[in-house]
């Protein structure tokens, strides 16, 4: 706790240091995630292009299980500073948490090339071979969020029902997972469900009328709130909802991310949609 | 109303902009490149932000400001015009369009026809 006092009084003397990294980092520790993430957030915006801030972000995002933020942060730290291994680790770790292990085993490589005698992937590696049983994540480890083993109901977790403002439905407009409420709580599924099919038929036709080829998204802005729809298979339809402050192009990255993942999710159903 | 298509057909890659009625689907003002059928066009826009619009209120996400259909040879972007006269702005574009251009001069349009 003294450090923590020690680096606040530092970074408060010098507001433009990257003393903030050290005491994000120490907060994160100490699981004060909420004083962690308000660190992070503010030397984000004096220093947007550093990779080791973004890095910071990342890690307290993860821990706050905030994974799709998570994600973009390393990802915007690894466009900053290739070579950065605890992005690379960390992306390896979100890689390896929603089962695409090609995809951990990659970015644990490029770590190794950078960082050839860190024991920490070995371990990491370890994990991805033999189930991940006992190693741990990939370095710097969040605080509370150790390592599950690949478990398929998690892979897609926001498909099982959760309010997680995805929502996956058939041609017909049929729920096939997800649920979707409006801001009052009231759930509201099955009811833009079936509006759905409507929009997925006509943005097909007239994709088709006008010369356009095939569809592959519709965005679209509203006043609470900004939907991505996509088409994760021929039958199927995938809806993205999220409020207003992400803005459509990060909302498109999501629901790529989304469409693929019900995809998989679709496949292992034994299908392609309805 | 000439003058605010015009706003968003100076931009590069939009091969066309109409004004359209969203209760009927009928053409209200167009400017577009040849090829394109107007009376289609504002149809099936139309009849897409209506079925759209729906599924937004049904979902307690208000009424919709701006959408945009992707496709593999070109986009369709829509935005109503605020107030009663129940016009919708639409643009055809090439698929490597500066959407976030678009999205601008569509706005303006929209609330120059508002």
């Amino acid at each position: 706790m003294d450090d923590i006092r020690a680096l606040s009084a530092q970074l408060a003397q010098d507001p433009g240091s990257l003393i903030f990294l050290r005491l994000g980092e120490a907060l994160r520790r100490k699981s004060q995630l909420d004083a962690a993430l308000r660190v992070a957030i503010n030397g984000l915006e004096r220093h947007p292009h550093l990779a080791d801030a973004h890095d910071l972000y990342a890690r307290v995002l993860t821990d706050k299980h905030d994974y799709e933020r998570a994600f973009d942060e390393w990802d915007m730290a690894v466009r900053i500073a290739p070579n950065h291994t605890g992005a690379l680790k960390g992306l390896a770790f979100l890689y390896f948490k929603v089962g695409d292990l090609a995809q951990a085993e990659a970015h644990l490589e490029a770590a190794r090339r950078v960082e050839p005698d860190d024991p920490s992937l070995e371990q990491a590696f370890a994990m991805i071979r033999g189930g991940g049983e006992a190693a741990p994540a990939p370095s710097p480890p969040p605080a509370a969020t150790a390592p599950h083993p690949l478990d398929e109901t998690r892979v897609f977790a926001g498909l099982e029902g959760a309010n997680e403002g995805l929502l996956l439905i058939d041609g017909a407009g049929r729920v096939l997972g997800g649920a979707l409420r409006d801001a009052s709580g009231a759930n509201v599924t099955d009811a833009v469900a079936a509006y759905l099919a409507g929009v997925s038929q006509e943005a097909a036709r007239t994709a088709k009328l006008l010369g356009l080829g095939a569809w592959n998204g519709l965005s679209a802005e509203g006043q609470h709130g900004n939907v991505h729809l996509g088409q994760p298979a021929p039958d199927a339809l995938l809806l993205v909802v999220r409020d207003r402050g992400m803005p459509l192009g990060r909302l498109a990255i999501l629901a790529q991310r989304a469409t693929i993942l019900a995809r998989r999710w679709l496949e292992r159903q034994g299908g392609g949609g309805a | 109303m000439s003058a605010a298509l015009d706003l968003i057909t100076r931009v590069r890659g939009v091969r066309g902009a109409m004004l359209v009625s969203a209760d009927d689907g009928l053409v209200v003002e167009e400017q577009l490149m040849e090829g394109i059928k107007g009376p289609a066009v504002a149809a099936l826009a139309s009849s897409l932000a209506g079925r759209l619009r729906r599924a937004m209120q049904a979902g307690g996400l208000g009424a919709g400001v701006f959408w945009h259909l992707q496709a593999e040879q070109g986009a369709l972007l829509v935005v109503p015009a605020p107030g009663e006269g129940g016009i919708i702005v639409v643009a055809v574009a090439e698929p490597d369009v500066n959407i976030g251009l678009v999205r601008l001069e569509l706005l303006r349009a929209a609330e120059a026809v508002g």
